[in-house]
């Protein structure tokens, strides 16, 4: 469903992205891993046509982003880093908005999309809330809300659980499971736990390039007996 | 086009979540009011029922008051990180820059309207032109867009609301003063006669003082709209970038 090739961006005399290339079918549950700065988030929005590509192509279900950015980005439900939102607007402002971009005019469809929203990511208690006086793990589950909303077939989710609470975390990635079988997902995240709970795939990426691209089970089994972090810290040495 | 709807209603309620537009309706109301009945602007001293000493500060107080309005469009957007959640929704660069900037101009058009209740009095005390009050209300609606277009344009160039705003000011200060003699006298002892006339074309005074004589003429309108094309179309190509 999302074929990634060859993409590269460049910022200055730094290459963010140095080729990245990796195909996710639906199913799956990627996760992105690597140390900060890595270029994780930015490969992210390149393929939701925020950034445009120096060199590469990404292609969601078959349409290249820069080709038909309005169709790419209707499939995608995409959760930027740090969950931006409008903060003057309610909860249930915020994510009527959505829905109302989102194509879902009529006041019965609309509910019923921000309803399920608020559902799913237990939002019900600040529904009337500004977001602007939410604490960071609801204004984190808003952005979530608002990627969900239109029940994509294509989820890319930058930190996820990123200032959730044990529970939530738990929440989230239960939620996130059950919802994969018929999407496509790709979630960013530095709690290497997290993808052995969740991913079937798992994708390392160091310096702009990707250096490991293979199942949970695969990435352990580089290094028998070995904590993860450690495979980990080996495999990103270049980025220390 | 249809994705403009939601923008515009999103912009346009957001002035009114927040103080602002309360704060900003009633500053607009009070100064502008305030300097028709100042010793400048004569109001009651004229002698002629009409409100020409109320639109004659206009061009003024738009130069400081639009920039407040478009300052934000962009650079807020741009600080809070909402641009990256806007620009991976369904929507093209095009209708967002239109959704807002019409959300804004609307806004303006709002506060302009809302001095109705001088023109009333006006008509209360005397017995005014109301043909050339309507055209003045077009030209001031019209001169606003004009600016509002300078504005969204810098406010796409920067996240910093102050650049954004003192950008903005410089701008529109250099179009109302091209339509100053004076200002067009020092111009035509440096540039060459023709161009300096020309320059002169670019001027909002120029093209708003026939409006407040009762005369719509196409050339005017033909030129705020084409300013706002211009300066709207640059927008798309900022954000583009
Ligand atoms: N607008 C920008 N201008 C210049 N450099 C940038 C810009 N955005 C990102 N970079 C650089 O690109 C590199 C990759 O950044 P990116 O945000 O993709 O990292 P990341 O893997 O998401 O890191 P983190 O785990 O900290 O979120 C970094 O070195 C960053 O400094
Ligand atoms: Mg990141």
């Amino acid at each position: 469903m999302i074929e990634v090739k060859g993409l590269v961006k460049t910022y200055g005399p730094k290459r963010a992205v140095d080729g990245v290339t990796f195909t996710v079918k639906r199913g799956d549950i990627l996760g992105f891993l690597g140390p900060n700065g890595a270029g994780k988030s930015t490969t992210m929005k390149m393929i939701t046509g925020f950034l445009r590509p120096d060199a590469g192509t990404a292609k969601v279900d078959g349409v290249d982003v820069t080709v038909d950015p309005v169709a790419v980005k209707s499939k995608l439900g995409y959760l930027p880093e740090s969950a931006p939102a409008y903060p003057e607007m309610t909860v249930e402002e915020f994510l009527g908005f959505i829905a109302d971009v989102r194509g879902f005019r009529s006041p019965d469809a609309k509910a019923a999309q921000v309803d399920r929203a608020i559902k799913l990511t237990h939002l019900n208690p600040v529904r009337k809330q500004t977001i602007e006086t939410l604490s960071k793990g609801f204004k984190q589950r808003v952005g979530f809300a608002q990627a969900l909303l239109h029940d994509p077939a294509v989820l890319i989710l930058d930190e996820p659980t990123d200032g959730l609470d044990p529970n939530q975390k738990n929440e989230v990635r239960s939620l996130i499971k059950s919802m994969a079988v018929e999407k496509a997902v790709i979630l960013s995240t530095h709690i290497l736990e997290e993808v052995d709970a969740i991913c079937n795939r798992v994708i390392i990426i160091s310096q702009g390039k990707v250096v490991a691209d293979e199942t949970p089970t695969q990435l352990r089994a580089r290094k028998p007996g070995a904590r993860i972090d450690e495979i980990f810290r080996e495999l990103t040495r270049g980025d220390i | 086009m249809r994705q403009i709807v939601p923008i515009f209603k999103r912009e346009f309620l957001g002035y009114f979540r927040s103080p602002v537009a309360y704060v900003f309706l009633i500053a607009f109301l009070v100064i502008s009011v305030s300097l028709a009945f100042s010793r400048y602007g004569g109001f009651f001293r004229a002698g002629v029922a009409g409100m020409e000493s109320y639109f004659t500060f206009f061009p003024w107080l738009f130069m400081f008051i639009v920039p407040a309005v478009g300052m934000r469009l962009w650079s807020e957007e741009k600080r809070a990180g909402t641009v990256e959640l806007l620009f991976t929704l369904p929507v093209t660069t095009l209708e967002a820059v239109l959704g807002k900037f019409l959300a804004g101009w609307a806004f303006l058009a709002l506060a302009v309207v809302l001095s109705f209740p001088m023109a009333l009095t006006v008509g209360y005390l005397g017995d005014p032109d109301w043909g050339v009050i309507f055209t003045t209300y077009v030209g001031a609606i019209l001169m606003a867009g004009g600016y509002l277009g300078v504005c969204a344009l810098t406010s796409a160039l920067t996240k910093n609301q102050v650049i954004s705003f003192v950008l903005s000011l410089g701008v529109c200060a250099i179009l109302l003063f091209l339509g100053f003699s004076s200002f067009t006298d020092t111009l035509e002892g440096v540039l060459p006669m023709a161009f300096a006339d020309a320059l002169a074309n670019f001027s909002f005074i120029t093209h708003f003082d026939a409006f407040t004589k009762g005369i719509i003429d196409p050339k005017d309108v033909i030129f705020f709209l084409s300013l706002m094309g211009f300066t709207l179309f640059l927008n798309v190509v900022a954000l583009e970038r």
